[in-house]
C-alpha cells in the first residue's frame, strides 16, 4: 500500500490533487484571517484582544502556523516543480503563440506569476506585522500588544495600502482559477453543478480579495 | 466555386530531421482557390516545389476527411488554425483573406520528436495505448445487440470519449504540453461501459504512469486543449480520468497467488 501512495503522490495526477487540496485548505485559511480583519473595523480593542486570545492559545497557535506552513510550503515546491516541467515538456517554442480564447484565460495563465507576487507579500506581510513595531496597550487591565497601532501605523502610507491592494489583487486572480481548479483536479467535474463551482469561485475570490484590499484602504483613510 | 485566385504568405517551419538545424522559409502561394483546404495549398506549393527540383515540405496527412487525425499543423500559433471543431484538412482557404500572411509550425512537445520539417512522431500516444487503452478479456463473438443494456446517456458519454482520433492537438496547444484530454478520452470511453469497467483501475494506473514517463507536461486545467480539439473532447473525461486514478490507487492490488481451483 506504501508503494501505491508513493506512487499516487509521485504521478502527475497525484501531485496537483495534493495542490489542489493545500490550495482549497488555504482559500479556507483566507476566510478565517478575513473574518479576524473585520475587527479592525470595529476598534482598537476588538482586534486587540483577538490577537491576544489567538497567542493565549499556546502550544495549538504553534500547531496551527507549523500547519500553515506546511501548506504554503507544500503548494509552493509543487507549484514550482509542475512549472518547470511544464516548461521543458514543450521542448522548442513556438514562435507565435497565440490561443483560441476558448479555453486559457489571464486568470490561469498568469498562476505562477500571481502566485510568485503572493509568496513575497506572504514574506513581506509577517515580517511587517508578526516582525514588525511592538506596542504595549492595556484592555481590561490585562496587558497585550497593541497590534491595531501597528496596523494603523504601516497603512497611513498610501504606497503601503497601494502594495496591498495590488497583493489582494493578485490573490483574487489566483483563487479565481484555482478554486473550480481543485474541484478538477479532484474529478468533480459534472456538467449539471461545474459552471456553479466557477460562479462560486470567482464570488469567492471577488469576496476575499475584495474585502481584504477593502479593508486596507478604510484603514489607510482612518489612519491617513 | 469562386474563380478568383488568392495570394497567401507562408512562413513554414523546415527541418531536414530532428537532429537539424530548423528555420522558418517564406513562401508565397499565388493560385490558391478559396475552395481548396488547407492541405491542398499545401499540395499546390509542394507541385511547384517538386517542379523547380526542390524538397517538398512534409507534413502528415491521411483521410482528407477530418477522421484519421493525422493532419497536425500549428496555423498562426493555433493547432489546426483553431476553428472549432475543424482539423487542419476541413480548414478552408476561404476562412483566410487574399495577401494574409501565415505562420505554420509542427506540433512542439517534448513527446514528439520531430521527423521532417512539419512531420512530427506521434508514437508516444501508442505507448500510451499499449499501457492500458484497450479491453483484454476475450469477448468472444460479437453478443446480441440487446445482450448488455447500455442506457442510451452512458453510450453517448462513452462515444463522445471514443471520437477523440488522437491527432495531438491537445498536446500541441496545451500551455504545458499534457496529453491528459487524449489520455482521459481513451480511459473515459472504456471505463463508463460494462465491457471497459473491469479493468479501468489497472489500466487507469499504467496509462498515467507512461504518460508521465514519457514527458508530457501536467494539466493545469486551462482547458485549452478542449478549445482546439478538432472533436470537441471535453474536460469532464480528464475529471473521470482523475478520480479514477485516485480510486485506483487506493483500491488496486495484484493479487499475490494464484487461485487453487477445486
Amino acid at each position: 500500500m506504501s508503494g501505491a501512495v508513493t506512487t499516487f503522490l509521485r504521478s502527475s495526477i497525484g501531485r496537483k490533487q495534493l495542490i489542489a487540496v493545500s490550495g482549497l485548505l488555504l482559500c479556507g485559511f483566507l476566510v478565517a484571517h478575513l473574518a479576524g480583519n473585520v475587527l479592525l473595523l470595529v476598534g482598537s480593542d476588538a482586534f486587540n484582544i483577538y490577537a491576544y486570545k489567538l497567542h493565549q492559545l499556546g502550544p495549538l497557535l504553534y500547531v496551527a502556523e507549523a500547519g500553515l506552513v506546511a501548506l504554503f510550503g507544500g503548494h509552493l515546491a509543487l507549484a514550482m516543480k509542475l512549472t518547470w516541467e511544464n516548461k521543458v515538456a514543450r521542448g522548442q517554442k513556438y514562435y507565435v503563440k497565440n490561443r483560441t480564447g476558448r479555453g486559457e484565460t489571464i486568470m490561469s495563465a498568469t498562476m505562477p506569476y500571481t502566485g510568485l507576487i503572493i509568496l513575497v507579500f506572504l514574506v513581506l506581510h509577517i515580517i511587517q506585522f508578526k516582525y514588525g513595531p511592538y506596542y504595549s496597550t492595556e484592555v481590561d487591565g490585562v496587558m497585550m500588544r497593541d497590534l491595531y497601532k501597528t496596523v494603523i501605523e504601516y497603512f497611513a502610507s498610501p504606497l503601503n495600502t497601494a502594495w496591498y491592494v495590488v497583493a489582494m489583487f493578485a490573490a483574487a486572480v489566483h483563487t479565481s482559477h484555482g478554486f473550480a481548479s481543485s474541484f478538477q483536479s479532484f474529478g468533480w467535474n459534472h456538467p449539471k453543478w461545474m459552471p456553479g463551482v466557477k460562479s462560486i469561485g470567482v464570488i469567492y475570490a471577488i469576496a476575499v480579495g475584495g474585502g481584504f484590499a477593502l479593508i486596507t484602504i478604510l484603514l489607510h483613510v482612518k489612519g491617513a | 466555386m469562386s474563380d478568383a485566385n488568392m495570394v497567401i504568405y507562408l512562413k513554414v517551419w523546415r527541418q531536414a530531421n530532428g537532429a537539424a538545424e530548423g528555420k522558418f522559409v517564406d513562401y508565397k502561394v499565388d493560385t490558391v482557390s478559396p475552395d481548396m483546404s488547407f492541405l491542398e495549398m499545401f499540395d499546390v506549393l509542394n507541385n511547384e516545389l517538386v517542379k523547380k527540383g526542390e524538397d517538398p515540405i512534409a507534413f502528415d496527412h491521411d483521410c482528407r476527411e477530418g477522421i484519421c487525425g493525422m493532419c497536425s499543423m500549428m496555423i498562426n500559433g493555433k493547432a489546426h488554425g483553431g476553428q472549432l471543431n475543424t482539423t487542419t484538412c476541413q480548414l478552408h482557404m476561404r476562412k483566410f483573406k487574399s495577401g494574409d500572411s501565415i505562420v505554420v509550425e509542427p506540433w512542439r512537445s517534448r513527446a514528439f520528436p520531430l521527423v521532417k520539417d512539419l512531420a512530427v512522431d506521434r508514437s508516444a500516444f501508442d505507448k500510451i495505448i499499449q499501457a492500458g487503452g484497450y479491453v483484454s478479456a476475450s469477448t468472444g463473438n460479437a453478443p446480441d445487440a440487446n445482450a448488455n443494456l447500455i442506457p442510451k446517456t452512458i453510450a453517448d458519454i462513452a462515444m463522445d470519449a471514443a471520437a477523440c482520433i488522437g491527432c495531438g492537438a491537445c498536446v500541441a496547444s496545451c500551455p504545458n504540453g499534457s496529453a491528459m484530454l487524449f489520455m482521459g478520452a481513451k480511459i473515459s470511453q472504456l471505463a463508463v461501459l460494462p465491457q471497459g469497467e473491469p479493468e479501468s483501475a489497472k489500466r487507469t494506473l499504467n496509462m498515467v504512469k507512461t504518460h508521465d514517463e514519457l514527458l508530457f507536461g501536467n494539466c493545469t486545467n486551462h482547458a485549452e486543449c478542449v478549445a482546439t480539439c478538432p472533436k470537441g473532447i471535453s474536460m469532464e473525461h480528464i475529471a473521470r480520468m482523475n478520480r479514477e486514478y485516485t480510486k485506483a490507487t487506493f483500491s488496486y492490488f495484484e493479487p499475490k497467488n494464484a487461485g487453487g481451483a477445486g
